[in-house]
Formats: C-alpha cells, sequence, structure tokens
C-alpha cells in the first residue's frame, strides 16, 4: 500500500483524447518526496528543453502535495508546473482551497496534461472515470461563472474545478488557473492552459489518502493546531499587525495598512507615500473594507481565514473569493486612494483570469508611457482622463488581446521592447522578465539580494519567511524574541538575530558575514522546497515568523505520514537540495545563466556591485554551483541526479563554467 | 415513595452557522476517527459530518448523520432563510437512497453519528475539537428519565440493529445476509 500518495499519476494527452493511469515510482517519491519535486524531474524528463511554452509538447502538471488530503493542517496545496511563456523558464505557480485534496480522493497524485486538444474542452474527472467534454459553451466565460455552470452540469456541488478565464484562453502572459479562493497566478500558467484548449478540470473523488503511523501522526497534527491557537493568542511583538500572526498576511480581516502602503511602492513600482496612512483613510478603508467582505473563509482543512467572499453593491460581478494582498496592488498601482476601486477591479480582474501582482504594474507601466508620450492617443483611442478610468480600459484591451492590449498582454518586460522609443527604460521592477513585488528601499540587505537573485520562484513571498524582516531596535526585545523560537533551524540563526542591528558594526549591508548570510537564505528557501513538496501552505509554515510547522517537525510529519524515513538531514542536506538543484538545472539547460541572478536595478538605493558579486560568489560555492550559477557536475552527482549533470555536460552548459577551466 | 429519578446524559453539539469558515476540517477528523484502525486514513466520503458549502450563495451548513431510512421524501421543499436558499435535504440527517451522503463508499452502508464514543471517553467529538472557528461547540446536559424511557430506549436500540440489518439485506440481498450470518454462527 502507498501512504500519503496515491501511488498513482493521471496523464491526459489532450491532442489524441488518450487517458492514462500510470502507477508511479516509489524510489521517485524517496528522492523528490511529492508535488514540486517529482513534478519538476517530469518536466526534465519529458520537455525537451528546446520546447516553445506555448507549443503542444509543453506539459502542464497538476501536482498535488504529498501530505495533501491527509489530516495535517493546512496541507492542501497544488503545485502546477509547467514552462512559462514569460520567463521562458521552469514555473511552479501553486494554489491553495480544495483541489489537491480532491485530487487525491479520486486517486491521482499528479494530472498531467499534453497535447493540444484541437476544441475547447474541459476535463471531468469522477474518481477512476475520466472524460474529456466540449467547453464552447464556456468560452470566454469568467472563471466564477465557469465553476458554477460546471457544477451545475455536473449535479454536484462538491466538485472542485481549476479553470482558466478570457486572458488565459487569449494567452496573456500573467494569465492565472483560478480555483474556488485560491489561483496559481505566476508565471503565465494560465496562458499555457490556454494554449492546450483546456478551459476547466473538475474533479471528485471517494477514495482513501492512507497514513503510515497513524497515531503518531494524529498527534503531531493535534500539536500543530494547539499551537496554532496559542499563536492566535500571542501575536509576535514589534512587526507591523499584518505580519504578526500566521497565515498569508491577513488583509481580509485586518484594517491597518499602513504598513503595505507606505512601505510598498505605488504607481509603476516608483513612488513611496509614507505619509499616506492617516486615521482618516484607515476609518474609510474600514467601512469600505466591512462592507465588502462578507464572511472570511479557509481553505481545506485550515483554521486561517486568510480569504474573503466579496460582496459589493457596486462590483461588476455579483460576488467572488478574495485573499491577501490582491485588495491593494490595483489601488496601489493605479495611484488612487479609494479602495472600493480596488475591490471592484480585482473582482473583474480575476473574473478573466490574470495575475493579481502582475496586471496592475502593467497598467500602471502603461499609463506612464503614456503620460511620457511613448504610447500616444492612437495605441490608446478614447483613453479615459482618470486612473480607475484607464484601468478598467487597460485591462479589457488586455484579456481581449485588442490594439495595444495585444503588446501590454506579454508582460512589461516584452511589451518595453515590442514598443521600443525608450520604453526599456520603464521596465523597472522585472527580474528574469517577471514583475515583481513594488517594494524600493534603501540600503543593500545582502539576505533578500541573494533570495530576490537567485530563486526559481523569482517571487520572493515565495522564497523568504520565517524571518523578522527588520532588525528590532532594542536588544533586550531581540533576547527575547529567540527565547521561545525554537522553529530557528540553529544557534547561529539565533545568534546572527540577537546580535543584527539597524546601525552599526552589525547592520546590513556587510553584516552578517558570507556564511551566514547563505545558511539564512538555504534555511528560509529550503522551507519553502519542503512545503512545494508536501503541499503544506506557506502560511502555517516557511511564510510566517514562528509558525506551527518548522524544520524540526516536518521530518517526523512527513515520516509518519509516508513511512519513509526522514530525518531532518536527510530532508534538508538530501531531498530539498535535490529539488533545489534540479530546478536550477532545468533552468540552466533553458539557459539560465549568472547574469539573469539580480534584483530588478533600482530594488536598492545603495548598491556595492563588488560586494554583491562576491555574495553571489559565495552563495553558488554554498550550493555547489559553479560561477555561472550552475549546478557542478559532482553536485549533481552526489545528489543522485548524476544522469541530469551528464546531460548538461553534453549540452555544453559547462563550457563557460570554472569545471571546464579545471578539466 | 417516590423513587430517586435517574437520569441520563444529553450530548449536544451547537453549530453556528455564522462562524463556520467551510474548511471541512470537521470531515477530516470524523473520517480519520472512524476509519478501521483509529487515524489510518482520510476521506471526507466516509465522513458522518458532511458540510454543505455553497460559497458564493454564503451557505455553509455541517450536517451530521442521523438515522437511516429506506424510503425516500416525497417532497422536496426549498426553505429560504436569512435570504439564502437551502434544500429541504440539506438538513436532513438521513442516509436514504436519494442521495449518496452518509453512505460508506465502498459497501453503501450507512453511516450514523455517534459523537465519537470511545473508551476512555473523548472530552469533546472530535469534529468539535478541531473546529478552531468555534462554528461547532459541546455541552453535555443531564435530563432526568424514568423507567418507561429506559424501556422504549433499550428497543430504539433493538430497532436500529435492525435497521442496520435491513440495510445490509437491502444492499446485499437478504439470503447473502443470511448465508453469512449462519457461517458466523458455525464458527462461534
Amino acid at each position: 500500500m502507498r501512504y500519503a500518495e496515491t501511488g498513482y499519476n493521471l496523464d491526459i494527452d489532450l491532442s489524441s483524447g488518450n487517458v492514462e493511469k500510470v502507477e508511479t515510482d516509489p524510489a521517485l517519491t524517496e528522492l523528490h518526496l511529492g508535488g514540486l519535486g517529482t513534478n519538476a524531474r517530469l518536466l526534465w524528463d519529458r520537455v525537451p528543453p528546446e520546447t516553445d511554452p506555448l507549443a503542444p509538447e509543453n506539459l502542464l502538471i497538476f501536482g498535488a502535495g504529498l501530505l495533501a488530503g491527509t489530516p495535517a493542517p493546512g496541507a492542501n496545496r497544488t503545485i502546477v508546473t509547467t514552462y512559462s511563456p514569460q520567463t521562458l523558464l521552469m514555473a511552479y505557480s501553486m494554489m491553495g482551497g480544495f483541489f489537491a485534496p480532491e485530487m487525491k480522493h479520486a486517486g491521482f497524485d499528479k494530472i498531467i496534461f499534453s497535447g493540444r486538444s484541437p476544441e475547447l474542452v474541459y476535463v471531468w474527472i469522477n474518481n477512476d472515470q475520466v472524460e474529456i467534454r466540449d467547453a464552447s459553451h464556456l468560452q470566454g466565460k469568467g472563471v466564477v461563472e465557469t465553476e458554477e455552470l460546471l457544477k451545475q452540469e455536473l449535479e454536484d456541488h462538491d466538485i472542485q474545478i481549476a479553470s482558466i478565464g478570457l486572458a488565459g484562453e487569449n494567452q496573456v502572459y500573467y494569465a492565472s488557473i483560478e480555483h474556488a479562493r485560491s489561483s496559481a497566478s505566476r508565471a503565465g500558467i494560465g496562458a499555457v492552459m490556454g494554449s492546450k484548449n483546456l478551459k476547466a478540470v473538475a474533479v471528485r473523488g471517494s477514495k482513501d489518502v492512507n497514513i503510515a503511523k497513524p497515531n503518531q501522526f494524529i498527534e503531531l497534527c493535534n500539536e500543530a493546531l494547539d499551537y496554532i491557537q496559542w499563536r492566535a493568542e500571542n501575536p509576535v511583538q514589534h512587526v507591523p499587525p499584518i505580519l504578526a500572526g500566521l497565515g498569508s498576511p491577513q488583509e481580509m480581516a485586518i484594517h491597518d495598512e499602513a504598513w503595505h502602503t507606505t512601505a510598498f511602492s505605488w504607481g509603476n513600482a516608483r513612488y513611496r507615500r509614507k505619509e499616506f496612512w492617516s486615521e482618516e483613510v484607515e476609518e474609510e478603508w474600514s467601512q469600505v473594507q466591512d462592507g465588502a467582505v462578507q464572511r472570511l473563509i479557509s481553505c481545506y482543512n485550515c483554521p486561517m481565514k486568510c480569504g474573503a467572499i466579496i460582496a459589493y453593491p457596486t462590483l461588476e460581478l455579483s460576488k467572488y473569493m478574495m485573499k491577501c494582498y490582491s485588495k491593494l496592488t490595483y489601488v496601489m498601482g493605479a495611484m488612487v486612494d479609494n479602495l472600493e476601486f480596488g475591490f471592484r477591479i480585482a473582482g473583474l480582474a480575476q473574473g478573466y483570469g490574470v495575475d493579481s501582482y502582475t496586471a496592475p504594474q502593467v497598467m500602471a507601466f502603461a499609463i506612464e508611457l503614456y503620460e511620457d508620450g511613448i504610447l500616444t492617443d492612437e495605441d490608446l483611442p478614447d483613453f479615459p482622463p482618470d486612473n480607475e478610468g484607464r484601468f478598467f480600459y487597460l485591462l479589457e484591451k488586455i484579456v481581449h488581446r485588442e490594439g495595444i492590449g495585444d503588446v501590454l498582454a506579454n508582460g512589461v518586460y516584452w511589451a518595453a521592447r515590442q514598443i521600443g522609443k525608450g520604453a526599456e527604460a520603464y521596465d523597472s521592477n522585472t527580474i528574469k522578465k517577471h514583475e515583481q513585488i513594488p517594494i524600493k528601499l534603501g540600503m543593500l540587505n545582502p539576505i533578500f539580494f541573494l533570495m530576490h537573485s537567485t530563486g526559481e520562484k523569482i517571487n520572493i513571498t515565495q522564497i523568504e519567511g520565517q524571518l523578522p524582516q527588520a532588525p528590532f531596535p532594542n536588544k533586550e526585545d531581540r533576547e527575547e524574541f529567540v527565547k521561545d523560537w525554537f522553529q530557528a533551524p540553529s544557534e547561529n540563526i539565533k545568534d546572527f538575530f540577537v546580535k543584527w542591528e539597524p546601525r552599526g558594526d552589525y547592520a546590513f549591508p556587510y553584516f552578517p558575514d558570507f556564511q551566514t548570510a547563505c545558511e539564512l537564505v538555504e534555511w528560509q528557501e529550503t522551507m519553502h522546497y519542503i512545503d512545494d513538496s508536501t503541499g503544506i501552505c506557506a502560511g502555517l509554515s516557511s511564510f510566517p515568523i514562528k509558525p506551527p510547522y518548522h524544520i524540526h517537525n516536518l521530518p517526523t510529519l512527513i515520516s509518519a505520514a509516508t513511512g519513509l524515513d526522514v530525518d531532518k538531514e536527510r530532508l534538508w542536506d538530501k531531498i530539498t537540495r535535490r529539488n533545489r538543484s534540479l530546478l536550477r538545472a532545468i533552468n540552466s539547460r533553458r539557459g539560465l545563466r549568472r547574469k539573469d541572478d539580480k534584483p530588478p536595478e533600482d530594488h536598492w538605493k545603495k548598491r556595492f556591485p563588488e560586494y554583491e558579486a562576491q555574495l553571489l560568489d559565495e552563495y553558488y560555492k554554498f550550493k555547489g554551483w559553479n560561477e555561472d550559477g550552475v549546478p557542478t557536475r559532482e553536485t549533481l552527482r552526489s545528489l543522485d541526479l548524476d544522469d541530469i549533470g551528464e546531460d548538461l555536460e553534453k549540452r555544453g552548459i559547462y563550457a563557460n563554467g570554472q569545471e571546464d577551466e579545471n578539466s | 415513595m417516590p423513587m430517586a429519578k435517574k437520569t441520563k446524559t444529553v450530548k449536544v453539539i451547537n453549530i453556528d452557522l455564522e462562524k463556520c469558515n467551510g474548511c471541512r476540517a470537521c470531515e477530516v477528523i470524523c473520517s480519520a476517527f472512524h476509519a478501521s484502525e483509529r487515524y489510518s486514513l482520510n476521506n471526507p466520503a466516509r465522513s458522518r459530518i458532511r458540510m454543505i458549502r455553497k460559497p458564493l450563495e454564503d451557505i455553509y451548513l455541517p450536517v451530521y448523520a442521523g438515522e437511516y431510512t429506506a424510503a425516500e421524501c416525497m417532497g422536496r421543499d426549498k426553505y429560504i432563510i436569512d435570504g439564502r436558499e437551502y434544500d429541504e435535504c440539506d438538513f436532513c440527517r438521513a442516509s436514504c437512497p436519494s442521495r449518496n451522503a452518509f453512505k460508506e463508499p465502498d459497501s453503501g452502508l450507512p453511516l450514523k453519528c455517534d459523537m465519537c464514543e470511545d473508551d476512555p471517553p473523548q472530552e469533546e467529538p472530535l469534529c468539535v475539537k478541531w473546529c478552531l472557528s468555534d462554528a461547532l461547540t459541546y455541552e453535555e446536559r443531564e435530563e432526568e428519565v424514568d423507567d418507561e424511557e429506559e424501556e422504549q430506549e433499550q428497543d430504539l436500540e433493538q430497532e436500529e440493529m435492525e435497521r442496520g440489518l435491513k440495510a445490509l439485506a437491502d444492499q446485499y440481498g437478504l439470503d447473502n445476509v443470511a448465508g453469512i450470518m449462519a457461517r458466523m454462527l458455525k464458527k462461534e
């Protein structure tokens, strides 16, 4: 019997309509766990590196996390993996909700789509019964409506659906895949789904997910729940309220947005409004929010309430579900002070299925180009005078790929180069062609420099975590903080935190030492790699400060669920390093090199080119990668990935690196 | 002379629909607890509590499995409560032929909430324990019973057993069930 996982993948070739249930090799679980790890291996094995992401040869893999569908609270994530049309690299956007557990109950760890359907279809998976069905009646429909129509059509309100909107159908490079209150929205995976002519996937299952060591496992689940309750009553001190608790930042429940609105940039990631937040704004925004939020809601088997049902009298759509920061991204991108606008446009945009990080930045970019005369009335006929109107206008153009919208639909990087006339200079906030969270800061942060530069996720909120974002000014507070910081991986990390100060010898950029900086980065990304493989939500694990799941209890949880013998060393040094270097190798094979490992030019005002180069050198060495950022043959061999090292060598990818010079 | 009245413990789960966040943890822990090897699996389809979840209609309704019934209802009424439209079936606790709820997915046998009866007893039913939103809360109260009631309760137990057997017979045929019973008797 297989534990935690089902042991089967569902392989669907949309070109031929061939459907196969494939038993998986348990050895792959031992090597990579599940979710992201095994998705990555499949992508490496089955998609040649020269594949155009929007070609039928690309795969679109829905991978349920290894623990999704077990009773572990918060284990519900679906990791969607493919090649991105925007970055041209591997994309592994993820979503919470109810989809992954339903896949498991239907009997599948992964649903793998290949090929391209001749007509728009949806796939209906009801346990072992799989049908590819006509979706012509869903063409152009919003995702909320699509879900409702499918539930009616299939006469079951408990089916779980992942779908694309018009943006995905039109292959917008930042189209999302939407599901209930969640979305896998980064790097344009919705465009890949659109390129396959796949409108939706509907799943329903009634099979068991088995646990290897039931008593030990449930004890750990109960401990996590107890700690979640304790943390609700004991928020972390000395950090903004929005970061003091567990879950995603609690933006549906909390009104205090001082931190986001004053620390993050507005417009095309350019302007800080340090004085924006005031009592009047707080009062007005609280009223709007309380009027819009009908109920706080959760993902599968999770007590956190990070999402909300939004119902607002002026909404273009009657109702939708929202989470986290999307409440602010359009408001801040449009530089308007009106939160109601945020709720209105976010609902519309979600219906179309676009990424709420990227879309507002592309629109803000377009407005800047217009204001500076690079885009003209010819490009933007009847362009409204106000930014709210302009955002609605641009959203329509983009999702329909109409006029200039056809260019803007490719994201800031590609649009800037297609538009030319100096538009490249307005591409101020991308890494590896992908729009980033709009933060512009003063002093270089060496830890975040490495995470922004090298993270394969290309999205800082899915790389960082558990570490307060700034030092506490008082030493007593820092000492107090580490007293019950049992989540910290080592004494060295605790020592770092106690020493870390806003100014002086123990401040950025030259503090901490290289070794500690590398350790801090590796710890943070390791925790995310574990979550992305187990399907545990980062909101209970790798993201918030002092979470219920951490490096000291996750190995036992994984062992108890799966029956594998996983301890901290094996989980961190072997499995996670293996998955980390596998992802790097996949991207190396797609052409990623050191020159691409950099943050946006103006992310920090104070930059230190030589020191930054040293940081990268040290980090690559720490990871066992060569000076071009490619995992060495030896590193890959030590991680049981020698076939991958051999492939990189054959393709001449080491040619410019250290290894070649030595040999 | 009046005898000292006997009492019985009435177990009550209070359900506050406004507090429910729709996470289905109640279904998860219920199915895990009632697995033949305790906690050895998760499968909400085996749960004795089910969430009626229609987020966009703001319907979040946990319902507990009650008695088995062999017959469908004649009518299907609609209830409109605070502007939300519920099907009569939504509230119904019965395992019945008209729907899949509250039946073992493999055997089709009816499921019924037993308040997580256990030895030693659990502090509270586990769905309540796992509901951190407090949509489900638990209380016990003592009620007086007279002899007649006690007898009735014993009758009820008998009836319940009969109903269980009847369900098996409906599912597999009376002959089959009788055959198995006969074999079991022989072994004894």
